[in-house]
Protein backbone atom coordinates (compact mmCIF):
# COMPACT_ATOMS: atom_id res chain seq x y z
CA UNK A 1 0.00 0.00 0.00
CA UNK A 2 1.38 3.43 -0.94
CA UNK A 3 1.81 6.44 1.35
CA UNK A 4 -1.08 8.20 -0.42
CA UNK A 5 -3.41 5.33 0.42
CA UNK A 6 -2.59 5.67 4.12
CA UNK A 7 -3.19 9.39 3.92
CA UNK A 8 -6.56 8.81 2.22
CA UNK A 9 -7.46 6.30 4.91
CA UNK A 10 -6.51 8.76 7.66
CA UNK A 11 -8.66 11.47 6.03
CA UNK A 12 -11.77 9.48 5.21
CA UNK A 13 -12.13 6.56 7.59
CA UNK A 14 -13.87 6.99 10.98
CA UNK A 15 -11.34 6.54 13.78
CA UNK A 16 -13.03 3.61 15.48
CA UNK A 17 -12.90 1.69 12.22
CA UNK A 18 -9.15 2.31 11.93
CA UNK A 19 -8.64 1.41 15.57
CA UNK A 20 -10.52 -1.85 15.16
CA UNK A 21 -8.18 -2.87 12.38
CA UNK A 22 -4.99 -1.34 13.83
CA UNK A 23 -5.29 -1.35 17.64
CA UNK A 24 -1.74 0.02 17.91
CA UNK A 25 -3.09 3.41 16.74
CA UNK A 26 -4.55 3.89 20.21
CA UNK A 27 -0.95 4.52 21.32
CA UNK A 28 -0.58 7.31 18.78
CA UNK A 29 -3.40 9.27 20.39
CA UNK A 30 -2.25 8.48 23.92
CA UNK A 31 1.23 9.76 23.09
CA UNK A 32 -0.34 13.10 22.12
CA UNK A 33 -2.74 13.11 25.10
CA UNK A 34 -5.69 12.94 22.69
CA UNK A 35 -7.81 10.54 24.69
CA UNK A 36 -11.31 11.98 24.50
CA UNK A 37 -11.83 12.40 20.78
CA UNK A 38 -15.15 11.55 19.13
CA UNK A 39 -14.07 8.18 17.74
CA UNK A 40 -17.07 7.98 15.39
CA UNK A 41 -15.60 10.75 13.26
CA UNK A 42 -12.65 10.72 10.87
CA UNK A 43 -9.46 12.27 12.32
CA UNK A 44 -9.77 15.85 11.03
CA UNK A 45 -13.38 16.24 12.12
CA UNK A 46 -12.62 14.70 15.50
CA UNK A 47 -9.74 17.16 15.99
CA UNK A 48 -12.10 20.09 15.33
CA UNK A 49 -13.75 19.42 18.66
CA UNK A 50 -10.58 18.80 20.66
CA UNK A 51 -8.46 21.02 22.87
CA UNK A 52 -6.33 23.09 20.46
CA UNK A 53 -3.95 24.28 23.19
CA UNK A 54 -2.85 20.74 23.98
CA UNK A 55 -2.06 20.15 20.31
CA UNK A 56 0.00 23.35 20.16
CA UNK A 57 2.04 22.21 23.15
CA UNK A 58 3.33 19.35 21.06
CA UNK A 59 4.34 21.85 18.39
CA UNK A 60 1.66 20.49 16.05
CA UNK A 61 -1.42 21.63 14.20
CA UNK A 62 -4.26 19.60 12.68
CA UNK A 63 -2.54 19.17 9.33
CA UNK A 64 0.66 17.96 10.96
CA UNK A 65 -1.23 15.47 13.10
CA UNK A 66 -2.89 14.10 9.98
CA UNK A 67 0.48 13.69 8.27
CA UNK A 68 2.03 12.07 11.32
CA UNK A 69 -0.92 9.75 11.76
CA UNK A 70 -0.71 8.49 8.21
CA UNK A 71 3.06 7.99 8.65
CA UNK A 72 2.37 6.09 11.86
CA UNK A 73 -0.15 3.87 10.06
CA UNK A 74 2.30 3.22 7.28
CA UNK A 75 5.24 2.49 9.61
CA UNK A 76 3.37 0.03 11.77
CA UNK A 77 1.67 -1.74 8.91
CA UNK A 78 5.19 -2.31 7.58
CA UNK A 79 6.39 -3.61 10.96
CA UNK A 80 3.59 -6.17 10.93
CA UNK A 81 4.46 -7.43 7.47
CA UNK A 82 8.18 -7.39 8.01
CA UNK A 83 9.89 -10.72 8.44
CA UNK A 84 13.55 -9.69 7.88
CA UNK A 85 14.34 -13.22 6.78
CA UNK A 86 17.72 -14.20 5.41
CA UNK A 87 19.16 -17.44 4.08
CA UNK A 88 22.85 -17.01 4.69
CA UNK A 89 25.49 -14.77 6.18
CA UNK A 90 29.02 -14.56 4.76
CA UNK A 91 32.06 -13.28 6.62
CA UNK A 92 34.73 -11.94 4.28
CA UNK A 93 37.97 -12.09 6.22
CA UNK A 94 39.90 -9.03 7.33
CA UNK A 95 43.05 -9.03 9.38
CA UNK A 96 44.24 -9.79 12.92
CA UNK A 97 45.66 -7.50 15.56
CA UNK A 98 49.11 -7.47 14.00
CA UNK A 99 47.78 -7.11 10.47
CA UNK A 100 48.00 -10.77 9.46
CA UNK A 101 45.25 -11.82 7.05
CA UNK A 102 42.55 -14.23 8.19
CA UNK A 103 40.51 -16.91 6.42
CA UNK A 104 39.32 -15.52 3.09
CA UNK A 105 35.61 -16.10 3.37
CA UNK A 106 33.13 -18.30 5.06
CA UNK A 107 29.35 -18.69 4.98
CA UNK A 108 26.82 -19.71 7.62
CA UNK A 109 23.32 -20.75 6.57
CA UNK A 110 19.98 -20.66 8.34
CA UNK A 111 19.52 -23.42 10.91
CA UNK A 112 23.25 -23.66 11.58
CA UNK A 113 24.77 -23.44 15.04
CA UNK A 114 28.29 -22.02 15.17
CA UNK A 115 30.34 -21.83 18.34
CA UNK A 116 33.13 -19.31 18.76
CA UNK A 117 36.09 -20.29 20.93
CA UNK A 118 39.31 -18.53 21.90
CA UNK A 119 41.08 -17.11 24.93
CA UNK A 120 39.87 -13.94 26.66
CA UNK A 121 40.81 -10.88 24.63
CA UNK A 122 41.34 -12.88 21.43
CA UNK A 123 38.55 -11.04 19.60
CA UNK A 124 35.41 -13.12 20.07
CA UNK A 125 33.27 -10.11 21.00
CA UNK A 126 34.79 -8.15 18.12
CA UNK A 127 33.56 -10.83 15.70
CA UNK A 128 30.06 -10.70 17.20
CA UNK A 129 30.17 -6.89 16.94
CA UNK A 130 31.25 -7.06 13.27
CA UNK A 131 28.26 -9.27 12.52
CA UNK A 132 25.90 -7.02 14.43
CA UNK A 133 26.89 -3.83 12.62
CA UNK A 134 27.13 -5.56 9.21
CA UNK A 135 30.76 -4.51 8.98
CA UNK A 136 31.77 -3.09 5.62
CA UNK A 137 35.53 -2.91 5.98
CA UNK A 138 34.98 0.01 8.35
CA UNK A 139 35.77 -1.70 11.67
CA UNK A 140 39.25 -2.36 13.15
CA UNK A 141 39.27 -5.89 11.69
CA UNK A 142 38.50 -4.83 8.12
CA UNK A 143 35.92 -7.61 7.85
CA UNK A 144 32.92 -7.43 5.52
CA UNK A 145 29.57 -9.11 6.04
CA UNK A 146 27.43 -10.17 3.09
CA UNK A 147 23.83 -11.34 3.33
CA UNK A 148 22.44 -14.04 1.02
CA UNK A 149 25.75 -14.00 -0.88
CA UNK A 150 25.54 -10.34 -1.76
CA UNK A 151 26.78 -7.00 -0.49
CA UNK A 152 24.29 -5.25 1.75
CA UNK A 153 22.68 -2.30 -0.04
CA UNK A 154 21.93 0.98 1.73
CA UNK A 155 18.20 0.26 1.65
CA UNK A 156 18.66 -3.22 3.09
CA UNK A 157 20.93 -1.79 5.76
CA UNK A 158 18.22 0.63 6.81
CA UNK A 159 15.58 -2.11 6.87
CA UNK A 160 17.74 -4.53 8.79
CA UNK A 161 19.45 -2.28 11.28
CA UNK A 162 18.60 -3.31 14.78
CA UNK A 163 16.47 -6.18 13.53
CA UNK A 164 19.09 -8.54 12.14
CA UNK A 165 20.58 -9.63 15.41
CA UNK A 166 19.10 -10.74 18.73
CA UNK A 167 21.51 -10.99 21.63
CA UNK A 168 21.65 -13.04 24.78
CA UNK A 169 24.28 -12.81 27.47
CA UNK A 170 24.81 -13.75 31.08
CA UNK A 171 24.62 -10.10 32.14
CA UNK A 172 21.09 -9.61 30.90
CA UNK A 173 18.29 -9.12 33.39
CA UNK A 174 14.62 -8.32 33.38
CA UNK A 175 14.21 -4.80 34.68
CA UNK A 176 10.44 -4.54 34.43
CA UNK A 177 8.02 -5.34 37.19
CA UNK A 178 5.70 -7.56 35.16
CA UNK A 179 4.41 -11.12 35.34
CA UNK A 180 5.66 -13.63 32.78
CA UNK A 181 2.31 -13.39 30.97
CA UNK A 182 2.30 -9.58 30.89
CA UNK A 183 5.89 -9.63 29.71
CA UNK A 184 5.13 -11.94 26.79
CA UNK A 185 1.96 -9.98 25.95
CA UNK A 186 3.97 -6.79 25.80
CA UNK A 187 6.54 -8.33 23.48
CA UNK A 188 3.88 -9.89 21.24
CA UNK A 189 2.17 -6.48 21.12
CA UNK A 190 5.31 -4.80 19.83
CA UNK A 191 5.74 -7.51 17.22
CA UNK A 192 2.14 -6.91 16.12
CA UNK A 193 1.76 -10.70 16.25
CA UNK A 194 -1.52 -11.69 14.63
CA UNK A 195 -2.24 -14.73 16.77
CA UNK A 196 -0.78 -13.37 20.01
CA UNK A 197 -2.65 -15.74 22.37
CA UNK A 198 -1.15 -18.79 20.70
CA UNK A 199 2.34 -17.35 20.34
CA UNK A 200 2.40 -16.49 24.03
CA UNK A 201 1.22 -19.95 25.07
CA UNK A 202 3.80 -21.66 22.84
CA UNK A 203 6.60 -19.47 24.13
CA UNK A 204 5.62 -20.08 27.75
CA UNK A 205 5.57 -23.83 27.16
CA UNK A 206 9.04 -23.77 25.56
CA UNK A 207 10.46 -21.75 28.44
CA UNK A 208 9.15 -24.24 30.95
CA UNK A 209 10.57 -27.16 29.00
CA UNK A 210 14.02 -25.59 29.09
CA UNK A 211 13.91 -24.55 32.73
CA UNK A 212 14.79 -27.13 35.35
CA UNK A 213 12.28 -25.76 37.82
CA UNK A 214 8.82 -24.90 36.52
CA UNK A 215 7.19 -21.49 36.86
CA UNK A 216 3.68 -20.13 36.20
CA UNK A 217 2.51 -17.35 33.88
CA UNK A 218 1.69 -15.32 36.99
CA UNK A 219 5.28 -15.38 38.31
CA UNK A 220 6.95 -11.97 38.26
CA UNK A 221 9.84 -11.94 35.79
CA UNK A 222 12.03 -10.30 38.42
CA UNK A 223 11.44 -13.24 40.75
CA UNK A 224 12.57 -15.95 38.34
CA UNK A 225 15.75 -17.82 39.22
CA UNK A 226 18.84 -17.39 37.04
CA UNK A 227 18.03 -20.55 35.09
CA UNK A 228 14.35 -19.68 34.69
CA UNK A 229 15.17 -16.17 33.46
CA UNK A 230 17.61 -17.57 30.93
CA UNK A 231 15.06 -20.17 29.80
CA UNK A 232 12.41 -17.46 29.33
CA UNK A 233 14.82 -15.21 27.44
CA UNK A 234 15.84 -18.03 25.10
CA UNK A 235 12.28 -19.18 24.45
CA UNK A 236 11.22 -15.58 23.90
CA UNK A 237 14.06 -14.97 21.46
CA UNK A 238 13.21 -18.18 19.60
CA UNK A 239 9.43 -17.72 19.44
CA UNK A 240 8.84 -13.96 19.49
CA UNK A 241 11.90 -12.19 18.15
CA UNK A 242 12.00 -11.62 14.41
CA UNK A 243 15.78 -11.39 14.24
CA UNK A 244 17.23 -14.09 11.98
CA UNK A 245 20.63 -14.08 13.68
CA UNK A 246 21.15 -14.85 17.37
CA UNK A 247 24.40 -13.97 19.14
CA UNK A 248 24.92 -15.70 22.46
CA UNK A 249 27.65 -14.79 24.89
CA UNK A 250 27.81 -17.87 27.18
CA UNK A 251 24.82 -19.42 28.89
CA UNK A 252 25.53 -20.37 32.47
CA UNK A 253 24.57 -23.91 33.42
CA UNK A 254 22.07 -22.84 36.07
CA UNK A 255 19.66 -25.73 35.67
CA UNK A 256 18.66 -25.28 32.07
CA UNK A 257 18.71 -27.73 29.22
CA UNK A 258 21.38 -26.01 27.12
CA UNK A 259 21.47 -28.48 24.23
CA UNK A 260 17.72 -28.25 23.88
CA UNK A 261 17.87 -24.45 24.10
CA UNK A 262 20.32 -24.14 21.24
CA UNK A 263 18.38 -26.63 19.14
CA UNK A 264 15.18 -24.67 19.71
CA UNK A 265 16.81 -21.51 18.34
CA UNK A 266 18.24 -23.27 15.30
CA UNK A 267 14.87 -24.86 14.50
CA UNK A 268 13.29 -21.42 14.26
CA UNK A 269 15.16 -20.69 11.02
CA UNK A 270 17.89 -18.74 12.71
CA UNK A 271 21.66 -18.64 12.46
CA UNK A 272 23.03 -19.08 15.98
CA UNK A 273 26.49 -17.86 17.02
CA UNK A 274 27.53 -18.82 20.49
CA UNK A 275 30.69 -17.68 22.21
CA UNK A 276 31.44 -20.37 24.78
CA UNK A 277 33.94 -22.69 26.43
CA UNK A 278 31.28 -25.03 27.74
CA UNK A 279 32.13 -28.37 26.04
CA UNK A 280 28.47 -29.35 25.92
CA UNK A 281 27.54 -26.20 24.02
CA UNK A 282 30.65 -25.97 21.87
CA UNK A 283 30.26 -29.55 20.62
CA UNK A 284 26.50 -29.23 20.13
CA UNK A 285 27.32 -26.72 17.43
CA UNK A 286 27.80 -27.82 13.82
CA UNK A 287 31.06 -25.90 13.52
CA UNK A 288 33.36 -23.89 15.68
CA UNK A 289 35.38 -20.84 14.79
CA UNK A 290 38.70 -20.59 16.57
CA UNK A 291 39.71 -17.00 17.24
CA UNK A 292 43.37 -16.19 17.77
CA UNK A 293 44.96 -12.75 18.00
CA UNK A 294 41.91 -11.10 16.42
CA UNK A 295 41.63 -13.56 13.50
CA UNK A 296 39.41 -16.47 12.65
CA UNK A 297 42.35 -18.86 12.60
CA UNK A 298 40.55 -22.14 12.04
CA UNK A 299 37.11 -23.52 11.31
CA UNK A 300 36.53 -26.94 12.80
CA UNK A 301 33.61 -29.10 11.76
CA UNK A 302 32.33 -30.99 14.78
CA UNK A 303 33.50 -34.54 13.99
CA UNK A 304 31.53 -37.72 14.46
CA UNK A 305 33.88 -38.64 17.26
CA UNK A 306 33.22 -35.33 18.99
CA UNK A 307 29.48 -35.76 18.56
CA UNK A 308 29.83 -39.19 20.10
CA UNK A 309 31.54 -37.63 23.11
CA UNK A 310 28.46 -35.49 23.73
CA UNK A 311 26.58 -38.27 25.49
CA UNK A 312 29.44 -38.87 27.89
CA UNK A 313 29.75 -35.12 28.53
CA UNK A 314 26.04 -34.92 29.14
CA UNK A 315 26.38 -37.69 31.74
CA UNK A 316 29.11 -35.72 33.52
CA UNK A 317 26.86 -32.70 33.41
CA UNK A 318 23.93 -34.71 34.78
CA UNK A 319 26.13 -35.92 37.62
CA UNK A 320 26.94 -32.36 38.63
CA UNK A 321 23.28 -31.41 38.38
CA UNK A 322 22.35 -34.38 40.56
CA UNK A 323 24.92 -33.37 43.17
CA UNK A 324 23.60 -29.81 43.13
CA UNK A 325 20.03 -30.96 43.56
CA UNK A 326 20.92 -33.23 46.49
CA UNK A 327 22.67 -30.36 48.21
CA UNK A 328 19.69 -28.11 47.48
CA UNK A 329 17.31 -30.54 49.14
CA UNK A 330 19.49 -31.00 52.21
CA UNK A 331 20.85 -34.52 51.52
CA UNK A 332 24.34 -35.87 52.07
CA UNK A 333 26.72 -36.72 49.25
CA UNK A 334 28.47 -40.07 48.87
CA UNK A 335 30.57 -41.80 46.21
CA UNK A 336 27.36 -43.55 45.16
CA UNK A 337 25.75 -40.19 44.43
CA UNK A 338 28.72 -39.31 42.28
CA UNK A 339 28.44 -42.60 40.41
CA UNK A 340 24.69 -42.19 40.19
CA UNK A 341 23.89 -45.45 41.88
CA UNK A 342 21.95 -44.03 44.78
CA UNK A 343 18.15 -43.73 44.61
CA UNK A 344 16.99 -40.32 45.86
CA UNK B 1 33.57 22.08 9.95
CA UNK B 2 30.79 19.65 10.73
CA UNK B 3 28.46 20.21 13.68
CA UNK B 4 26.60 17.38 15.40
CA UNK B 5 24.22 18.02 18.31
CA UNK B 6 23.73 15.42 21.03
CA UNK B 7 21.01 15.55 23.66
CA UNK B 8 19.60 13.15 26.21
CA UNK B 9 18.41 12.77 29.78
CA UNK B 10 21.03 12.97 32.57
CA UNK B 11 23.16 9.83 32.96
CA UNK B 12 21.85 8.23 29.78
CA UNK B 13 25.43 7.81 28.57
CA UNK B 14 25.95 10.77 26.22
CA UNK B 15 29.58 11.34 27.14
CA UNK B 16 30.45 7.64 26.98
CA UNK B 17 28.79 7.34 23.57
CA UNK B 18 30.62 10.42 22.24
CA UNK B 19 33.97 9.13 23.52
CA UNK B 20 33.41 5.73 21.89
CA UNK B 21 32.25 7.47 18.75
CA UNK B 22 35.46 9.51 18.57
CA UNK B 23 37.43 6.27 18.97
CA UNK B 24 35.41 4.60 16.21
CA UNK B 25 35.86 7.56 13.86
CA UNK B 26 39.59 6.77 13.98
CA UNK B 27 40.64 10.39 13.46
CA UNK B 28 43.20 12.65 15.09
CA UNK B 29 41.65 13.89 18.37
CA UNK B 30 43.03 17.34 17.68
CA UNK B 31 40.54 17.74 14.84
CA UNK B 32 37.52 17.31 17.11
CA UNK B 33 36.06 19.54 19.80
CA UNK B 34 33.20 19.19 22.25
CA UNK B 35 30.95 21.82 23.83
CA UNK B 36 29.19 20.55 26.90
CA UNK B 37 26.02 22.40 27.96
CA UNK B 38 25.09 21.52 31.51
CA UNK B 39 23.12 23.04 34.37
CA UNK B 40 25.02 23.27 37.62
CA UNK B 41 27.97 20.92 37.78
CA UNK B 42 29.67 18.50 35.41
CA UNK B 43 32.68 16.25 35.65
CA UNK B 44 32.62 15.15 32.03
CA UNK B 45 35.30 17.65 31.05
CA UNK B 46 37.78 15.42 32.90
CA UNK B 47 36.73 12.39 30.88
CA UNK B 48 37.20 14.28 27.62
CA UNK B 49 40.55 15.71 28.76
CA UNK B 50 41.74 12.22 29.65
CA UNK B 51 41.27 11.23 26.01
CA UNK B 52 42.94 14.40 24.80
CA UNK B 53 39.67 15.89 23.44
CA UNK B 54 39.32 19.70 23.64
CA UNK B 55 36.18 20.60 25.59
CA UNK B 56 34.44 23.79 26.70
CA UNK B 57 31.77 23.53 29.40
CA UNK B 58 28.95 26.03 29.93
CA UNK B 59 26.49 26.06 32.84
CA UNK B 60 22.99 27.40 32.33
CA UNK B 61 22.59 28.00 36.06
CA UNK B 62 19.18 29.52 36.68
CA UNK B 63 18.29 29.76 33.00
CA UNK B 64 16.36 27.21 30.97
CA UNK B 65 19.03 25.00 29.37
CA UNK B 66 17.42 25.29 25.91
CA UNK B 67 17.46 29.11 26.05
CA UNK B 68 21.07 28.85 27.20
CA UNK B 69 21.89 26.53 24.29
CA UNK B 70 20.40 28.68 21.56
CA UNK B 71 22.08 31.84 22.86
CA UNK B 72 25.53 30.22 22.93
CA UNK B 73 25.67 27.75 20.08
CA UNK B 74 26.68 30.35 17.47
CA UNK B 75 29.71 31.38 19.53
CA UNK B 76 30.52 27.72 20.06
CA UNK B 77 30.69 27.23 16.30
CA UNK B 78 32.95 30.28 15.96
CA UNK B 79 35.22 28.79 18.65
CA UNK B 80 35.33 25.49 16.78
CA UNK B 81 36.25 27.19 13.51
CA UNK B 82 38.96 29.23 15.23
CA UNK B 83 40.43 26.05 16.73
CA UNK B 84 40.45 24.49 13.26
CA UNK B 85 38.29 21.51 14.18
CA UNK B 86 36.94 19.23 11.46
CA UNK B 87 34.04 18.22 13.70
CA UNK B 88 32.35 19.99 16.59
CA UNK B 89 30.01 18.06 18.89
CA UNK B 90 27.57 19.77 21.24
CA UNK B 91 26.35 17.78 24.20
CA UNK B 92 23.29 18.95 26.16
CA UNK B 93 21.72 17.36 29.19
CA UNK B 94 17.96 17.42 28.66
CA UNK B 95 16.43 17.87 32.06
CA UNK B 96 12.78 18.27 31.21
CA UNK B 97 11.35 15.95 28.58
CA UNK B 98 10.51 18.96 26.47
CA UNK B 99 14.13 19.89 25.73
CA UNK B 100 15.13 19.92 22.09
CA UNK B 101 18.47 21.61 21.45
CA UNK B 102 18.40 20.75 17.75
CA UNK B 103 18.83 22.98 14.73
CA UNK B 104 17.19 22.54 11.32
CA UNK B 105 19.66 21.02 8.87
CA UNK B 106 22.18 20.08 11.58
CA UNK B 107 22.47 16.39 12.43
CA UNK B 108 20.69 15.69 15.74
CA UNK B 109 21.32 12.67 17.95
CA UNK B 110 19.25 11.74 21.01
CA UNK B 111 20.75 9.33 23.57
CA UNK B 112 18.40 7.41 25.86
CA UNK B 113 18.97 4.32 27.94
CA UNK B 114 17.17 1.01 28.16
CA UNK B 115 17.03 1.12 31.94
CA UNK B 116 14.77 4.16 31.95
CA UNK B 117 11.68 1.98 31.41
CA UNK B 118 10.01 0.72 28.26
CA UNK B 119 7.38 3.45 28.14
CA UNK B 120 9.82 6.32 28.59
CA UNK B 121 10.28 6.92 24.84
CA UNK B 122 6.57 7.68 24.62
CA UNK B 123 6.90 10.38 27.26
CA UNK B 124 10.05 12.17 26.15
CA UNK B 125 8.69 14.53 23.50
CA UNK B 126 10.64 16.81 21.12
CA UNK B 127 14.08 15.71 22.32
CA UNK B 128 13.32 12.26 20.92
CA UNK B 129 10.74 13.13 18.31
CA UNK B 130 12.88 15.69 16.51
CA UNK B 131 16.11 13.66 16.44
CA UNK B 132 17.60 12.18 13.24
CA UNK B 133 19.34 9.36 15.08
CA UNK B 134 18.31 7.77 18.35
CA UNK B 135 21.10 6.02 20.24
CA UNK B 136 20.00 3.48 22.84
CA UNK B 137 22.47 2.63 25.59
CA UNK B 138 22.66 0.00 28.35
CA UNK B 139 21.04 -2.61 26.11
CA UNK B 140 23.58 -5.16 27.27
CA UNK B 141 21.94 -5.57 30.65
CA UNK B 142 18.29 -5.97 29.68
CA UNK B 143 16.60 -8.78 27.79
CA UNK B 144 16.22 -8.89 24.02
CA UNK B 145 12.46 -8.48 24.46
CA UNK B 146 12.88 -5.30 26.46
CA UNK B 147 15.25 -3.93 23.80
CA UNK B 148 12.74 -4.71 21.06
CA UNK B 149 9.80 -3.15 22.90
CA UNK B 150 11.90 -0.10 23.70
CA UNK B 151 12.80 0.34 20.02
CA UNK B 152 9.17 -0.17 19.06
CA UNK B 153 8.13 2.61 21.42
CA UNK B 154 10.78 4.93 19.98
CA UNK B 155 9.39 4.19 16.52
CA UNK B 156 5.93 5.23 17.74
CA UNK B 157 7.14 8.74 18.53
CA UNK B 158 9.71 9.11 15.78
CA UNK B 159 8.88 7.02 12.72
CA UNK B 160 11.80 8.33 10.65
CA UNK B 161 14.82 8.15 12.97
CA UNK B 162 17.55 5.56 12.74
CA UNK B 163 17.74 3.63 15.99
CA UNK B 164 21.23 2.46 16.93
CA UNK B 165 22.16 0.43 19.98
CA UNK B 166 25.52 1.49 21.39
CA UNK B 167 27.31 -0.02 24.35
CA UNK B 168 29.02 2.92 26.08
CA UNK B 169 31.47 0.64 27.86
CA UNK B 170 32.66 -1.70 25.11
CA UNK B 171 31.90 0.62 22.21
CA UNK B 172 29.81 -1.99 20.39
CA UNK B 173 27.64 -0.12 17.89
CA UNK B 174 29.83 2.99 17.83
CA UNK B 175 31.22 2.30 14.37
CA UNK B 176 27.69 2.04 13.02
CA UNK B 177 26.94 5.42 14.59
CA UNK B 178 30.14 6.85 13.10
CA UNK B 179 29.02 5.67 9.67
CA UNK B 180 25.72 7.55 10.00
CA UNK B 181 27.43 10.74 11.11
CA UNK B 182 29.63 10.90 8.02
CA UNK B 183 26.85 12.67 6.17
CA UNK B 184 26.77 15.63 8.59
CA UNK B 185 26.91 18.82 6.59
CA UNK B 186 29.77 21.30 6.50
CA UNK B 187 29.08 24.78 7.81
CA UNK B 188 30.84 28.06 8.40
CA UNK B 189 28.23 29.82 10.53
CA UNK B 190 24.86 29.21 12.19
CA UNK B 191 23.62 32.74 11.56
CA UNK B 192 19.90 32.81 10.59
CA UNK B 193 19.44 29.07 10.98
CA UNK B 194 16.44 27.95 13.04
CA UNK B 195 15.75 25.64 15.95
CA UNK B 196 13.65 22.57 15.21
CA UNK B 197 11.26 23.25 18.06
CA UNK B 198 10.30 26.25 20.19
CA UNK B 199 12.05 26.48 23.55
CA UNK B 200 9.85 26.41 26.64
CA UNK B 201 8.09 29.73 27.18
CA UNK B 202 9.24 31.19 30.46
CA UNK B 203 8.44 34.80 31.12
CA UNK B 204 6.77 34.95 34.50
CA UNK B 205 7.39 36.42 37.93
CA UNK B 206 9.11 33.23 39.06
CA UNK B 207 11.65 33.59 36.25
CA UNK B 208 12.75 36.84 37.78
CA UNK B 209 13.28 35.54 41.27
CA UNK B 210 9.80 35.49 42.86
CA UNK B 211 9.65 32.72 45.50
CA UNK B 212 6.34 33.27 47.28
CA UNK B 213 3.30 31.09 46.62
CA UNK B 214 -0.05 32.72 45.83
CA UNK B 215 -2.05 34.11 42.92
CA UNK B 216 -1.11 37.73 43.69
CA UNK B 217 2.58 36.97 43.13
CA UNK B 218 2.01 35.38 39.75
CA UNK B 219 2.55 37.46 36.63
CA UNK B 220 3.39 36.75 33.00
CA UNK B 221 2.99 33.42 31.21
CA UNK B 222 1.14 31.11 33.60
CA UNK B 223 -0.81 27.91 33.13
CA UNK B 224 -3.25 26.66 35.74
CA UNK B 225 -4.48 23.14 36.31
CA UNK B 226 -8.13 22.29 36.54
CA UNK B 227 -9.10 20.18 39.54
CA UNK B 228 -12.41 18.35 39.35
CA UNK B 229 -14.28 17.77 42.59
CA UNK B 230 -16.98 15.60 41.04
Amino acid sequence: MSSEKYLEMAIATPLNQILAEHPICRDFFMNLRLTDLDWNLPLMQALDHSDQDAITEFGLDRGMILREFSLFLETFSRVAADAASIRSLTIIGGHGKSGEPEIAQWTATVGEIISIVGPTGSGKSRLLADIECLADGDTPTGRRIHIDGREVSEGQRFDMEGKLVAQLSQNMNFVMDLTVREFLEMHAGSRMTRDAENAIARCFECANELAGEKFTPETKVTQLSGGQSRALMIADTACMSSSPVVLIDEIENAGIDRRQAIKLLAQKEKIVFISTHDPLLALSADKRLVIKNGCISRIIETSVEEKNCLDAIEKLDATLLRLRNRLRHGHEISMNTVKGEEQN
Amino acid sequence: MKLITFAGPPSSGKTSVILKLIEAMAIDVNTIGVVKFDCLTSFDNLRYAEKGVRVETGFSGKLCPDHFFVSNIEAAVEWGLKCGFGTLISESAGLCNRCSPYIQGILAVCVIDNLSGVNTPRKIGPMLKMADIVVVTKGDIVSQAEREVFAFNIRQVNTAARIIFVNGITGQGASLLARHLQGARELTSLRDMKLRFTTPAAVCSYCTGEMRIGAEYQMGTMKRMEFKTE
